[in-house]
């Protein structure tokens, strides 16, 4: 994986002394709250509900072991021994106290880690696929251009005060895992005539007004990214709204203006900066792409004598490689994901105990290196097929090992009104009551496949649009209830979920999906998963079987009156 | 009163900026003498007027004001001041870096407003070479730390026009 040079480590390291002095000046009243909001909101500190939160970058959602035990370190040091995985390659502290944190970003800076951009209304994070460079349906691996757009994106001068936040994806696969089309800038990498290159796609984003992204360009070649994405931008941040926050993202100027009027402008605004100096060369490209170079694979065969044994008798064994690994493009080898959707646990958290262990299993199975994934799970990229008995049986003493990834109880939730101050509702009671219904194995296998996305407010931190099952916190004269949408899905074919109808009380939703998985079960085809019924059969029989017996409309009104 | 920073030092501000009253209009506002910063609409409305009694002309030009329409004019600027209404609206960073960049001025370029210590890394690399710092704000300690919190940056912009990828050895 990419590691620091000089000039990277020279940077955060000036960026640990620039808020540490911002800090000060805080503390002494030489910066208003107002002044410091923005400085700290882009170093990931928030001021939340019961203390500040704080956020801390995983670029292209990278790590190797060392930053791990980092963070773990950090998360038991400064915090209560946990942290939070979001589904932006970020790891959440939920009780950091603000004065400690330049000595967190010191220490993190120590493992090449940061906080830069996590948060505010500038550019963030870059994300991508969580089996980038191993896949095997990989066609690009996005890796070191998301490294050269990370680079880009950091203390960018002309874009540090955007109308609003602005959120980039790569991906290099046929299948997409990285939510490209709901992103500001969505990159899908892909070759035409021998030559590689990125279809963009502007104006996607889940939140408020979830929108699909709309393609501006069908190829742009590699070497015009940054120019590229240059002209984007400064379109965005001369005409974007600012009047509204809640209108302030860029979907809304595509949507306003028109996809095509709005790829005209930046076309027009392309023109200037084409070919410029921030093109790309060759030499660039290989020098990062030499930290991505495949690590020392054994030369395996596709299959292991040892591993198909213990498939054929371990049944709990075979359930968790089932649901846990991904092909991988070098024989013998898989991609490993370790759950953190424990039945009972908040979904995507992770103990520093865990994090400990986590670092000694990539140590030992993985060549030092891991990912997380959007989904809140942690991926052990290259794991040999012979390992993974040895894998399976230690990550399932530490807890990691639940088979549920892609099931109905690996659960995508934000942290919801218990530690979010934006929250409408609490997310990760309903995560946890929805797990306790559905605790039994061979049930939740039954079912299938299924992304169930929960998000305490209309922000989307759940990414609860693209849920096959989507819930969503609302707030009713001051009560929390939950509204239920369905189809959503992330992918080549993402779309947004459609609202089943009126909103549930929380008691009531481990009942409701319950009904909605039922009606799935006793009319879907042999050889179909939840989506493929959904599509099938439509809204209306889960609609029907959800609301059979309750009252609403007049109906409603009438009980009301009667009561 | 904002306190001006320019070549790296405290200065005194010699120009004043028009302001056009309630009941006023660009077109009827009564011209001042002397070194004077003329808002972008007056000096659409008055340009000829403003030309035959002025040597020395400063401009003011707001977030949404677009300096494509003025982009002709350069040449009679002796100052271009970029108002930031509020620190967080970043659009002066997109009009300093289109007057620099693309439209090749070469006078003085200020940022007035809510101009911080803390954007004014940003704003040099852009290209303003003069603050007005906001009023209450420390000038010493602004022109000590200000500028400099990073030695280099990843990007091409104004100040240095090649990105750091092209520099390596």
């Amino acid at each position: 994986m990419y590691k620091y040079d000089a000039i990277d480590r020279q940077l955060i390291n000036e960026r640990v002394a620039q808020f540490r002095d911002q800090v000060s000046r805080w503390k002494a009243g030489e910066l208003t709250d107002d002044e410091f909001r923005p400085l700290r909101l882009q170093n990931g500190l928030y001021i939340q509900r019961h203390a500040p939160m704080f956020r801390i970058a995983v670029p292209y959602a990278m790590m190797n072991s060392a930053q791990l035990r980092t963070l773990g370190h950090v998360a038991s040091k400064y915090d209560r021994g946990y942290g939070h995985f979001t589904t932006r390659h970020n790891l959440q502290l939920n009780w950091p106290k603000v004065e400690d944190v330049p000595e967190i970003l010191a220490e993190l800076a120590e493992v090449e880690m940061h906080a830069i951009q996590t948060s505010g209304n500038c550019l963030r994070n870059i994300t991508t696929d969580q089996f980038a460079g191993v896949a095997a349906d990989e066609v690009i691996d996005p890796r070191p251009l998301a490294e050269i757009l990370r680079q880009w994106t950091t203390f960018h001068p002309e874009f540090a005060f955007l109308p609003r936040k602005f959120k980039i994806a790569i991906s290099g696969t046929k299948d997409d895992r990285a939510v490209t089309w709901f992103h500001d800038i969505g990159l899908q990498l892909q070759e035409q005539n021998g030559e590689t290159g990125f279809r963009v796609i502007v104006g996607g984003g889940l939140g408020r007004t979830p929108i699909r992204g709309q393609v501006v360009r069908e190829f742009l070649p590699w070497q015009h990214i940054l120019t590229y994405c240059e002209a984007i931008l400064r379109v965005y941040n001369r005409q974007g709204r600012r009047d509204n926050a809640y209108k302030a993202r860029i979907k809304i100027l595509v949507q306003a203006l028109g996809v095509e009027a709005f790829a005209q402008l930046v076309e027009d605004e392309w023109a200037h900066g084409k070919d410029g100096p921030a093109t790309i060369t060759q030499a660039e490209f290989d020098r990062v792409a030499a930290h991505f170079t495949a690590p020392a694979y054994e030369t395996l065969s596709a299959s292991d004598a040892g591993l198909a044994e213990k498939l054929a008798t371990e049944k709990s064994f075979k359930n968790w490689v089932d649901r846990s690994t991904h092909p991988h493009k070098v024989p013998g080898y898989t991609a490993v994901t370790l759950s953190l959707k424990k039945h009972g646990i908040a979904p995507g958290d992770i103990t520093s105990d865990q994090m400990g262990i986590v670092a000694d299993l990539a140590d030992q199975y993985s060549f030092g290196e891991l990912r997380i994934s959007h989904e809140q799970n942690i991926i052990l990229a290259d794991v040999k097929l012979a390992d993974l008995y040895a894998l399976w049986q230690k990550a399932k003493i530490a807890g990691l090992a639940t088979p549920n990834t892609g099931l109905l109880t690996g659960i995508i939730c934000c942290p919801g009104g218990d530690f979010c101050d934006l929250a409408n509702a609490k997310s990760i009671p309903i995560a946890n009551a929805i797990q306790a219904r559905f605790d039994n194995l061979d049930y939740l296998f039954d079912i299938g496949e299924i992304d169930l996305n929960i998000s305490g407010c209309m922000n989307a931190c759940g990414h609860h649009h693209v849920g096959h099952i989507g819930v969503l916190g609302v707030d009713k004269n001051n009560d929390e209830f939950y509204q239920v949408t369905l189809g959503g899905r992330q992918g080549n074919d993402a779309k947004l979920g459609k609202v089943i109808g009126p909103s549930f009380a929380a008691d009531e939703m481990p009942d409701v999906v319950d009904k909605i998985i039922k009606v799935y079960i006793e009319t879907r085809h042999p050889d179909e998963r939840f989506l493929d019924t959904f599509d099938r059969i439509g809204i209306d029989p889960f609609k029907n079987r959800v609301y059979e017996g309750r009252a609403h409309g007049k109906a409603k009104a009438a009980q009301k009156e009667a009561a | 009163m904002a306190q001006l920073i320019k070549h790296g030092t405290a200065a005194v501000d010699t120009w004043k900026t028009l302001e056009i009253a309630e009941g006023e209009t660009p077109e009827s506002v009564a011209l001042p003498t002397g070194d004077v910063i003329f808002p972008f609409a007056v000096w659409q409305a008055r340009k000829t007027e403003i030309i035959s009694c002025h040597k020395r002309i400063g401009l003011l030009i707001q977030p949404d004001e677009r300096v494509e329409d003025i982009a002709a004019d350069l040449d009679y600027f002796i100052v271009i001041a970029v108002n930031f209404p509020k620190f967080v609206d970043g659009r002066g960073y997109s009009t300093a870096s289109l007057l620099r960049q693309r439209y090749k001025y070469q006078g003085e370029l200020r940022a007035v407003g809510d101009v911080l210590h803390d954007q004014l890394f940003y704003m040099q690399r852009v290209g303003f070479d003069s603050y007005a710092l906001k009023d209450g704000k420390n000038v010493s300690v602004a022109i000590e730390a200000g500028f400099s919190p990073f030695s280099d940056a990843y990007q091409a912009s104004t100040t240095q026009p090649q990105p750091h990828f092209l520099r390596r050895a």
